[in-house]
């Protein structure tokens, strides 16, 4: 009895011994019904092996939060010197004058909010609409292909998304599309001078569509992997009753899977809001604050991709570092928000049941 | 295996040994960080040097700003800038530069109909056009100067650079000498507070743009334009006349300019006098600290850049830069000999 008490505590602590340990115990196990002190040797040099093992790997998750202690420390300390100059002023002004030394961050903070709203206003119906067509209404044999393909498009890196936007679609945005906007949608009441400006082909509009591109393949296919864990017995039961494909999705799919969307939604907001270089790539890089969303912008990433290398001076340099710690403290808030809402969805969950 | 290994300790140590003893001992690397601009004729000129003398040159094009931070923290042999420090600034960090090569910022243009050196345009039209003054290409400021090119009544875009960029200082620098109310209200350095356009990261970024939008006008430099055939203006210079981009009338900027008086070297190659002149000229500029630390080094780096002066001027001018003239070069030698000393006070330079 007490050897096999023994077995089962070590391979308890020892998380996963491995086969020779095993084996030795069985011997010393057979040996020990007799003497006690050779196994609680051996338990010894197991237990500090396993504590071994514990902090090894507790020191390894710890390594996070110091990465991230550590790089809020550089950016608050290097953002600093641009704080001191201008104060909270640096987060309402559009000034952003290297000669004159004169910075504030509101141009690309309002520019990656617009691109990231404009990319998630298109990309989360059009995601939500490729996860269900795979999901409910697909042929079996077409799943394979679609889903492949948007994980391929998931896998392209981001730059080439840069390029194609600005030699593929920005030219033929600009020729057939923003004349029709502006025609169309530029002479509308209040929301009119939205939609104004030269046919560039370049701007936040373009920004984020590209943008949305980029987010839909991440969006889709976490909501396409989190509606197929719908159990089926749910989705035919509704069937059953009468239930329009529409319905199943909406009172069903969705309110069972609502914490995996919101998720997929993060995900796709958080690449939308940090995106760099496809964004400077088409996005038009002017510091100049712009009703219209036909005329360039800039983003928080897209300014420090484009003048980092060339900053001269120490308030230049910190006054980027400043739009960094900005962009951090962004997807912070956002993040911290997504959680909020999952522990609250969760939290009335289960008091409906 | 124990005795296994002991025995072939030899063998390692000779092969170890004969490693250290391939590599050439005298060869000393040098190391160099900054420009972009300059980068290929250095790549160009380092390949064939290092074929000569064995000397290898490493060369980041990381930007003039982070050129002039790693030769100021001293973790490179020289910096490199296309914005030449005043001399007050060089004096500060205890720095002298000297230029290295020059080259030319064209306005290309994209208005349909109108061919490569067509458009004549002057410093102060071309001044108003980036301040937002005049917005359509049928201006009559542009018309008086182009009366017999028929041209559209379409909203000229203005693109520039959104990176930092020394070409964006020798244009900037251009356009407040030849109108007042830029420099006052927007001024000259690498980056600087567009009134007006879209931003393009680099040449390339400023091409395509350029390239894409109809109507529209940016700045590049030479060999940029010349290798992707976008239509560059004629501009009209110091002395009333209207000269195209080319290497003569870069060399005739190089060759006017009063170098000797320009203490420091700090010279800007913009609105020089001569009637070839191209106006838009701009030389890039190499750091090095005034005291050397390791000598050596710095004799290696002098000794680069003088056989770049005397055998790279070819290969220079196939990658559509133009080289020093020689009677520059003269005076760049002589205050190396002057300028730049070892620890003891000794001259690096002695040639």
């Amino acid at each position: 009895m007490s050897s096999y008490d023994n077995k089962i505590t070590v391979s308890i602590a020892g998380g996963e011994p491995s086969l020779p340990s095993l084996i030795t115990l069985k011997e010393q196990t057979t040996r020990d019904s007799k003497k006690m002190s050779p196994s609680a040797q051996n338990k010894n040099v197991g237990a500090t092996l396993d504590k071994l093992f514990r902090n090894t790997t507790m020191f390894f998750a710890f390594l996070v939060f110091i990465l991230l202690f550590g790089i809020i420390v550089v950016l608050f300390v290097g953002s600093l010197p641009a704080l001191k100059a201008f104060g909270p002023s640096f987060f309402t002004s559009p000034a952003w004058n290297p000669v004159e030394i004169q910075f504030g961050g509101l141009v690309p903070i309002y520019g990656t909010f617009i691109t990231a709203l404009i990319a998630m206003l298109i990309g989360i119906p059009v995601s939500f609409g490729i996860a269900i067509f795979i999901t409910e209404l697909s042929p079996t044999w077409l799943k394979r292909p679609i889903g492949v393909a948007i994980e391929l498009l998931a896998g392209i890196p981001s730059i080439i998304y840069g390029m194609w936007g600005l030699f593929v679609f920005a030219p033929l945005f600009a020729d057939h599309v923003q004349p029709w906007i502006n025609d169309n949608l530029g002479n509308l009441p209040l929301i009119g001078q939205v939609f104004q400006g030269p046919p560039m082909g370049i701007g936040m509009l373009t920004a984020g569509i590209i943008l949305a591109i980029m987010v839909i393949p991440f969006t889709s296919s976490v909501m396409r992997d989190v509606f197929e864990i719908v159990p089926s017995m749910l989705k035919e039961s509704a069937y059953g009753l009468g239930a329009t494909t529409w319905e199943v999705v909406w009172n069903v799919v969705l309110p069972y899977t609502k914490t995996g969307v919101v998720g997929g939604i993060m995900l796709g907001l958080g690449r939308a809001l940090g995106e760099t270089m496809a964004v400077t790539f088409v996005i038009g890089n002017a510091h100049e604050l712009s009703p219209s969303l036909m005329m360039p912008g800039n983003t928080i990433s897209s300014a420090l991709a484009n003048e980092f290398t060339e900053a001269v001076g120490d308030i230049y340099t910190s006054s980027l570092i400043t739009l960094g710690l900005t962009l951090f403290v962004i997807t912070f808030i956002v993040l911290a928000l997504a959680k909020i809402l999952l522990i609250r969805l969760s939290l009335r969950e289960g008091k409906q049941s | 295996m124990r005795t296994k290994f002991v025995k072939s300790l030899p063998l390692i140590a000779m092969l170890i040994a004969g490693i250290t003893i391939t590599t050439p001992s005298f060869a000393t690397d040098i190391t160099g960080a900054g420009a972009t601009f300059p980068y290929p004729i250095y790549a160009k000129w380092a390949e064939s040097y290092n074929v000569k003398t064995n000397v290898k040159l490493n060369y980041q094009s990381i930007g003039s700003g982070g050129g002039i931070k790693q030769i100021t923290n001293k973790t490179v042999d020289f910096g490199a800038s296309d914005k030449p420090l005043k001399p007050e600034e060089l004096e500060k960090v205890g720095l002298m530069q000297f230029p290295a090569v020059v080259g030319g910022v064209v306005p290309v243009v994209n208005i349909p109909g109108v061919t490569d050196g067509e458009l004549r345009l002057n410093g102060e039209v071309l001044a108003n056009i980036f301040l937002k003054k005049i917005t359509k290409w049928n201006d009559a400021a542009i018309k008086t100067l182009n009366p017999s090119l028929a041209l559209p009544d379409s909203a000229i875009t203005v693109v520039h650079r959104s990176d930092g960029s020394g070409t964006t200082f020798v244009f900037a620098n251009y356009l407040s000498k030849v109108s007042k109310e830029w420099s006052d209200k927007v001024g000259a350095d690498t980056s600087i507070a567009w009134p007006t356009g879209v931003g393009g990261k680099g040449n390339e970024g400023v091409a395509s743009y350029a390239q894409r939008i109809k109507g529209s006008i940016g700045y590049v430099e030479y060999a940029f334009a010349k290798q992707n055939n976008l239509p560059t203006v004629a501009l009209q210079n110091r002395e009333g006349e209207f000269v195209k981009p080319n290497i003569a009338s870069f060399q005739s900027a190089a060759k006017f300019a009063d170098w000797e008086k320009a203490p420091g070297f700090y010279e800007i190659l913009t609105n020089e006098p001569g009637k070839e002149t191209w106006p838009i000229t701009g030389a890039t500029f190499i750091l090095m600290h005034k005291v050397q630390d390791n000598p050596a080094n710095g004799t290696e780096v002098l000794k680069f850049f003088d056989w770049g002066y005397n055998n790279g001027g070819l290969m220079a001018k196939a990658l559509d830069y133009v080289p020093m003239p020689e009677s520059v070069v003269k005076l760049i030698e002589t205050s190396w000999k002057s300028n730049l000393k070892s620890k003891d006070g000794a001259a690096i330079w002695t040639k």
